[in-house]
């Protein structure tokens, strides 16, 4: 694998300032592996007893968990809590994704970002069902066995609280918690559930209906209209997160789940969907998840996520020991569709070259994107700028901070900067 | 050879299952397992009323009356001032419920239920669904009516013996209520960025 570092470059393969490469290097340096790979099997082979070996080759390991954890030197990969202020509670329980430290585009169930606002209920499925009623012609409910007979839809997509990257806002000192903080509210997964269009046409939604008001069984009955033109399009009553029943944290035994919306509106517990012409104004559309803007007003119902995108490696969790060529790879999602380009910066934005955009791209889900990069031991700021497939391209904080003000808390957006030193010390900067 | 004709026989029917299934989806079938909701059935599970009153219930109450069971039941978590940390989140403390008034728009926006909240039918909706944190629907309609009037009096929007019911909390007129812009499906024109 260290041939990469050895393949040969040439110059004309420079794509953008400040040692961005042409993302064709990649082509070169798949063949390079291959032949690493097929010569390092044969030095493998052993002859003799085994002096020299690890205890781990030399004696039979544990026998098979029921159900498989990460290896023991891995447990520092842990979500980040929130940790309530000296003496005091917190009204909610919230757990950060470390991107920083995974990759592929599925996050692992466990490592899930989540937000319960009232805590994580021990729902019984047994107990458990979801009435929809209202602007219907027939009012209906369904337990979790109900809804395993019907035809499932299963899809990849990202979820997003409207609160990611919320201190990128208004906090003077760019945060430096490795990416908890600024980046750690979204994650990806693959779905399965229910189309909600399939239940709501099953109980006959009148004439006029505008909203869903969804209603969640934890102990805060978390309420939030769902615009019905959604309903009927992508959302879905789920049951299961990476092929098996979804969490108690992630809304077990069944949630919402809207695509590209922002997360509170997915809720988790589901129990009540009243069909309506007007939104119920929750505390949640109203006092939490409105952007206040630097005039005064407010933006409600601001639902749709944003084009964004992220560089996860390298960041602040790790620092470049020598000079050569890295791997810069990162995120890019939107909550309207596709991502069709992701361009990334070596030289804090002066000059920009296009990333490789791995495929295959889903609508509404992570999407990770991978430039060479030649560090030649010189200062650098490094950014990227994802574009969707209708033409939304990611703004640069100012832009974004101009049009809105600094107040607004949710649906930050710009563009991400790591500055990296002479030493290879690398910083979260506002540039 | 018995196992043999059984054999013989499933493979038969499944190829007459194979025939028949696509016949039979031309005429799309519809899935339907639903079973009749009750009204019991939606009452456990339907919490919301709504900013034009629908589906307050019966009972009211008074700031006087909201006072007491404020500081029985609210006053020891909403006292706690934000953390100072930044790992700390604002947003998972217990709200600040009164002040900030003419604060939002400038750079140290306090949004209460004085400064910020539209509607007065969003106080009774959340605290009676969700409060208190420990112990959410644990008081009585009135009681609820009581707390939610003790908080529009401390935010100085109705006078301390203002009776709170179906019928008159959607009539109180919230300071901030003209604020919000909807930005579904698009955000207005001017704060998008250039």
């Amino acid at each position: 694998m260290t041939d990469k570092k050895t393949t040969i470059v040439d110059a004309t393969d420079q794509a953008a300032g400040n040692g961005l490469m042409s993302r064709r290097f990649f082509m070169n340096s798949a063949l390079a592996t291959t032949a690493t790979l097929v010569t390092g099997q044969s030095a493998l082979a052993q002859e003799g007893v085994g002096v020299g070996q690890e205890d781990w080759t030399l004696y039979p390991g544990d026998d098979t968990p029921e159900y498989g954890d990460v290896s023991q030197f891995e447990k520092g990969r842990v979500k980040k809590l929130v940790a309530p202020p000296a003496g005091g509670r917190t009204a909610s329980s919230a757990g950060r994704t470390p991107l920083h430290m995974l990759h592929g585009t599925i996050t692992p169930s466990g490592l899930h970002f989540e937000v319960s606002h009232h805590g994580v209920p021990a729902v019984d499925p047994d107990k458990h069902k979801v009435v929809i009623h209202g602007m219907v012609d027939r009012p209906l409910k369904w337990g979790v066995e109900d809804l395993e007979n019907y035809s499932t839809v299963t899809r990849n997509y990202f979820m997003e609280c409207s609160g990611n990257t919320r201190v990128n806002w208004a906090v003077p000192k760019p945060d430096q918690n490795f990416m908890y903080m600024t980046h750690g509210l979204v994650s990806g997964s693959e779905w399965t559930g229910v189309p909600l269009s399939t239940l709501l046409d099953e109980a006959g939604v009148s004439k006029g209906a505008k909203w869903i008001i969804a209603e969640g069984g934890d102990s805060g009955s978390l309420s939030r209209s769902i615009p019905i033109d959604k309903a009927m399009d992508d959302s879905m009553v789920a049951l299961y997160q990476n092929g098996e029943r979804i969490r108690p944290s992630q809304g077990y035994p069944m949630r919402i789940l809207n695509p590209g919306f922002e997360g509170n509106t997915s809720v988790k517990w589901v129990r009540s969907l009243y069909v309506t012409d007007k939104p119920v104004m929750s505390r949640f559309e109203t006092s939490k998840y409105t952007d206040k803007l630097h005039d005064g007003k407010s933006l409600q119902f601001s639902l749709e996520m944003d084009c964004k995108s992220v560089i996860t490696r390298p960041t602040n969790a790790v620092e470049l020991k020598k000079k050569g060529m890295y791997e810069i790879t990162g995120l890019a999602w939107s909550g309207k569709g596709k991502i069709t380009r992701v361009e990334v910066s070596a030289d804090g934005g002066r000059t920009w070259a296009d990333a490789l955009v791995e495929g295959p791209v889903h609508s509404k889900m992570l999407t990770r994107f991978r430039i060479p990069w030649m560090w030649k031991g010189r200062p650098a700021v490094l950014q990227s700028r994802a574009t969707d497939e209708h033409g939304q391209v990611q703004p640069s904080r100012k832009a974004l901070l101009a049009a809105r003000g600094k107040q607004a808390y949710y649906h930050y957006h710009a563009i991400h900067s790591w500055s990296v030193n002479a030493r290879g010390k690398i910083r979260h900067v506002y540039a | 050879m018995r196992g043999g004709k059984s054999v013989m026989y499933m493979r038969k029917t499944f190829i007459l299952a194979c025939v028949l299934g696509f016949s039979q989806a031309a005429p799309a079938q519809e899935q339907k397992f639903g079973e009749k909701a009750t009204q019991a059935d939606i009452d456990k599970r339907f919490w919301s009323v709504f900013p034009d009153g629908e589906n307050l219930p019966a009972g009211q109450g008074t700031a006087v009356a909201g006072a007491e069971l404020f500081e029985d039941n609210c006053h020891a978590c909403h006292t706690n001032p934000p953390g100072e940390s930044s790992e700390f989140d604002p947003e998972d403390a217990a709200d600040v419920l009164f002040g900030g008034h003419g604060t939002i728009g400038t750079d140290n926006a306090l949004a209460t239920i004085g400064s910020y909240w539209p509607h007065p039918t969003t106080v009774f909706n959340y605290v009676r669904r969700a409060m208190p944190y420990t112990a959410p629907m644990s008081l009585t309609n009135s009681e609820y009516y009581a707390i939610t009037a003790y908080l529009l009096y401390k935010n100085e929007i109705i006078a301390e013996n203002d009776v709170i019911n179906k019928d008159t909390l959607p009539k109180v007129e919230m300071p901030n209520r003209d604020a919000f812009l909807n930005a579904y499906p698009e955000i207005p024109e001017k704060y998008r960025t250039k």
